[in-house]
C-alpha cells in the first residue's frame, strides 16, 4: 500500500514539476519579449527626443535691397553660417509679398543652420571651432536657444535636417488609408456577409475561403508587384500617387477585413436570426437591421487593426514609387506623395547624421499613432461588443 | 426613408469623386518626375528642394530606385507616365541606350554633375592602411592566382596576401549587385587589376569572393558606416561622402598610394573614382516645361561648382573646364548618340 503512495506521490512532484518548469519558460518569454521592447523604446526615446527640439537664433536681419537679390546679405557675415539657408533663401520672396519690410532692420528669432542646432545637442558636429565660439557666446547671451521644433509637424521632407518634417509624409498616409478604407471596408464587408449568411456551404465556397485565409498570409511585396501590374500598367493609374498605394494596400487589407468581419457575424447567436426569420422578416432585414449592427463593433476592430497594420506597410509602396523625395505637402489623392514609414525609412539612409534623430523621431510618432489606433480597437471592442 | 437617401448620397459623392479624380489624372504634367541612382539621390534632391522653394513650379518627384532600376523606368518608353530625368552613378550602357530606343526614347541628353570616391574604409581605431588595387583583388577576388593556376580564394588574412597589411581577418562590408557603387567598385578595382594579372590573359575578372569574406551590406550604406563602429576589424565599401561625414569615427585607406580627398577624387588622382550623371527625355521638353528648368539649376555653378552648395553634401566638382562643357551640353539640349557610350 505504501509501495503505491510513494509512487504516486512521485509521480505528482514529477507533474508539478513540469508545471513550475512551464510557468517559468512562459514567464522568462514574456520577460525576454519585455526586455527587447523596454530596450528598443529606450533606444528610440533618447535619439529621437532630441528630434522635438530645434535651435533658433536671435539674428539682426536687414531687408536692404542688397538681400532682396542676394539673400545672404540679410544678415551680418558672422552669423551667416549660422542661419538655416532654408531661412535665408526665402528673403526675396517674402520681401516681395510684404513690402513695408524694404529697408527695414529687424532683431528675428530665426531657424539656426543643422550644424549649430547638432553642437547644442552635444551630437557630431561639424561646425568649426571658431563658429563653436560664437555659438556659446551667443547662448551666453541668451540668443540661441533650443525650442520646441513645431516645423517638424508642419513641413514636409528637405534635404536640411534642420527643416525636414513628417507632414507631407503625414498627410500622404491619410489620403492612402481613406483610399484603403474607401475600397477595402464595404468589399471586405460585403463579402463577409455573403460567405457568413447567404453562401452556400459547398466546394466553390470552400476554395473562397481557403484563398482568402491564404491571402492573409502572402509576403507584402507581392502585392506591390501586383498593384504596379495591374493600377499602374494597365488602369494607368499615376505612379506614387495615395490613389495607387491606397488600392495596393486594400488588397492588403482585404483578407484582414473579411476574416474578422465573419468572425464577428459567426458570434452573433443564431437565436437572433431565428427570431427575426420568426416575425417574418426577410434575410436582407435581418442582416440589417440586427446581426450587422450587433457585429458592427467587431467589424470596426478589425477594419482598424488591418488599417494600422497598412499603415505600417513599406514594401509594396517601394514598388509603386512611394518611397521618394516629397516636400511639397499633398492634398489630392493623384499627386505624388510619400507616407509615414516611406519617410522614415528615406532618413534612414541620408549621409548626415543630422537625420538619425528625425528618423527615430519619426519612428515615435508613428508608433504613437499606431498604439492610438490600436487602443481605440480595443476600447471599441471591450465597450460594446456584447457576449451571449 | 431618409436613412436609404442619405446611403445613396454618400454613394453618389463617393464616385464623383473617384471619376473626377480619375479626369484629373489625364491632364498635362509640371511636376518633374525624377528616379534612379542612391548615390546621386541626395543632391538631386537638394536641387529639386531648392528649385521647388525658388520657383512657381512644384518640386519634382524623386525615386530613389538604383542607377540600374531608373534607367530602365525611364527607358520604359515616352510619355507623361514615365520619367523625365533619370540619375545614374554610372554612364548608361549600350544595351540600356538600345533598349530605350526600342522603346521610342530617342533623344536624350547627357548631364555630367562631377565625381563621387569610392572609400575603402574602417575604424578609426586602427591605424591608417595603405593597400594597392592588387591587393584588394587578392583579398575579394572568387579565384586568385596561385603558382599561375587560378584557384579558389585561399587567403584568409590580409597579412597572408602582404606582409606589409595589418595580421587581420579579411572582412569586408560591402554593397550588393543591384547598387551602382558595387558596379563602379568591380570596374575600377576588380576589372583594373585583374587586367594587368597574366593568369587572366588581359581579360577583366570580376566575381568577388561568396565565402564570407566580402558581407554584402545592403544599399543603404549607413549600416555599413555602423557596422565598421561594431566590427573594429572590418573593412567597409561605400559612398566617399559617408566617410566625410563621419570622418570622426572612420579612417580611408589610401590606394595606389593616394588618400581619399576631395581634391585626389576630382582630379582622379585617386583610383576608385566615377562620375555621376543624369540623363534626360528630349522627347518630353514640350509636355513637361519644369523638366528643362529643373536640369539648368542643377548644372549652374551654384550647384556644382567649386563653391557650390552640392559640395557642402560631398559632391566632388569636375574641373572649370569640365563643368562648363557638360553646362554647354545641357543647356543645347545635346543628344547622345550610341557610339558616345562605348
Amino acid at each position: 500500500m505504501t509501495q503505491a503512495f510513494d509512487h504516486i506521490e512521485a509521480q505528482l512532484r514529477r507533474r508539478h514539476r513540469k508545471t513550475r518548469l512551464l510557468k517559468a519558460l512562459s514567464m522568462g518569454a514574456l520577460g525576454l519579449a519585455g526586455l527587447f521592447l523596454v530596450l528598443f523604446f529606450t533606444d528610440m526615446l533618447i535619439k529621437g527626443l532630441p528630434a522635438f527640439k530645434q535651435a533658433q537664433i536671435q539674428v539682426e536681419v536687414d531687408y536692404s535691397e542688397q538681400a532682396s537679390q542676394l539673400p545672404l546679405a540679410a544678415v551680418s557675415e558672422a552669423v551667416r553660417p549660422l542661419v538655416s539657408r532654408g531661412y535665408l533663401r526665402l528673403i526675396p520672396s517674402r520681401m516681395r509679398d510684404d513690402p513695408a519690410l524694404q529697408g527695414t532692420t529687424r532683431s528675428e528669432w530665426v531657424l539656426a543652420d543643422g550644424q549649430v542646432d547638432q553642437y547644442l545637442k552635444g551630437h557630431h558636429s561639424k561646425l568649426s571651432d571658431r563658429h563653436r565660439a560664437v555659438v556659446d557666446r551667443l547662448r551666453a547671451e541668451g540668443r540661441v536657444e533650443l525650442r520646441f521644433n513645431t516645423r517638424f509637424f508642419t513641413s514636409g521632407d528637405s534635404r536640411m535636417p534642420e527643416l525636414a518634417g513628417i507632414a507631407s509624409a503625414a498627410m500622404g498616409t491619410v489620403l492612402t488609408l481613406m483610399v484603403t478604407l474607401a475600397v477595402a471596408f464595404p468589399i471586405g464587408v460585403m463579402t463577409a456577409i455573403y460567405l457568413e449568411e447567404f453562401a452556400p456551404d459547398n466546394r466553390i465556397t470552400q476554395l473562397v475561403e481557403i484563398n482568402i485565409n491564404n491571402l492573409a498570409a502572402i509576403p507584402s511585396i507581392l502585392y506591390g508587384l501586383l498593384g504596379l501590374a495591374i493600377f499602374i500598367n494597365f488602369f494607368g493609374v499615376p505612379r506614387s500617387s495615395p490613389l495607387v498605394g491606397g488600392l495596393t494596400l486594400a488588397l492588403m487589407t482585404l483578407p484582414v477585413i473579411i476574416i474578422s468581419t465573419r468572425t464577428a457575424l459567426r458570434s452573433v447567436p443564431d437565436s437572433i436570426r431565428h427570431a427575426g426569420f420568426g416575425v417574418g422578416c426577410s434575410r436582407w432585414q435581418v442582416v440589417r437591421d440586427h446581426v450587422l449592427p450587433l457585429a458592427m463593433p467587431g467589424i470596426m476592430t478589425g477594419a482598424i487593426i488591418g488599417l494600422a497594420q497598412a499603415m505600417g506597410e513599406t514594401a509594396p509602396l517601394i514598388i509603386i514609387g512611394m518611397v521618394a523625395f516629397i516636400p511639397d505637402i499633398g492634398g489630392s489623392i493623384t499627386e505624388a506623395a510619400t507616407v509615414m514609414p516611406a519617410q522614415i525609412f528615406t532618413w534612414a539612409g541620408e549621409p548626415d547624421r543630422a537625420f538619425i534623430e528625425k528618423t527615430s523621431g519619426g519612428i515615435l510618432v508613428l508608433l504613437a499613432v499606431l498604439i492610438t489606433m490600436n487602443a481605440t480597437a480595443v476600447v471599441l471592442r471591450r465597450r460594446f461588443e456584447r457576449r451571449w | 426613408m431618409s436613412r436609404t437617401f442619405k446611403n445613396r448620397a454618400f454613394k453618389t459623392t463617393v464616385l464623383a469623386a473617384a471619376v473626377i479624380s480619375a479626369v484629373g489624372v489625364a491632364q498635362a504634367r509640371d511636376q518633374v518626375r525624377i528616379v534612379g541612382s542612391s548615390t546621386v539621390y541626395p543632391f538631386a534632391s537638394y536641387v529639386a528642394e531648392e528649385f521647388g522653394a525658388i520657383t512657381d513650379y512644384p518640386t519634382p518627384v524623386i525615386e530613389s530606385t538604383g542607377s540600374g532600376g531608373g534607367l530602365r523606368l525611364f527607358c520604359n518608353g515616352v510619355g507623361e507616365d514615365t520619367p523625365d530625368i533619370s540619375n545614374a552613378s554610372r554612364r548608361m550602357k549600350p544595351s540600356e541606350f538600345e533598349r530605350c530606343a526600342e522603346n521610342g526614347v530617342t533623344d536624350i541628353t547627357e548631364a555630367f554633375i562631377g565625381y563621387d570616391g569610392i572609400a575603402f574604409a574602417q575604424s578609426g581605431a586602427n591605424p591608417a592602411m595603405e593597400v594597392t588595387r592588387e591587393q584588394l583583388f587578392l583579398a575579394l577576388a572568387a579565384k586568385v592566382p596561385v603558382e599561375g593556376e587560378l584557384v579558389d580564394n585561399p587567403y584568409s588574412r590580409w597579412s597572408e596576401i602582404d606582409a606589409s597589411l595589418p595580421d587581420r581577418e579579411i572582412a569586408v562590408y560591402g554593397p550588393p549587385t543591384t547598387s551602382g557603387t558595387r558596379d563602379a567598385f568591380e570596374e575600377l578595382v576588380m576589372e583594373a587589376a585583374s587586367e594587368a594579372m597574366d593568369a587572366y590573359g588581359g581579360e577583366g575578372f570580376t566575381d568577388i569572393r561568396t565565402d564570407g569574406a566580402y558581407i554584402d551590406a545592403g544599399e543603404n550604406d549607413n549600416l555599413i558606416v555602423q557596422r565598421l563602429a561594431e566590427n573594429t576589424d572590418a573593412f567597409g565599401i561605400f559612398g566617399y561622402s559617408f566617410l566625410e561625414e563621419n570622418a570622426d569615427t572612420l579612417i580611408g585607406s589610401s590606394i595606389d598610394g593616394v588618400e581619399p580627398t576631395p581634391d585626389a577624387i576630382g582630379s582622379g588622382e585617386y583610383p576608385v573614382s566615377r562620375s555621376l550623371f543624369f540623363y534626360v527625355k528630349n522627347q518630353h521638353t514640350d509636355e513637361v516645361p519644369a523638366m528643362y528648368e529643373y536640369a539648368n539649376t542643377f548644372m549652374s555653378e551654384q550647384m556644382i561648382g567649386e563653391l557650390g552648395y552640392l559640395k557642402g553634401i560631398g559632391l566632388i566638382p569636375a574641373p572649370e573646364e569640365m563643368r562648363e562643357k557638360a553646362r554647354q551640353a545641357v543647356a543645347d539640349h545635346e543628344s547622345i548618340e550610341l557610339a558616345d557610350l562605348k
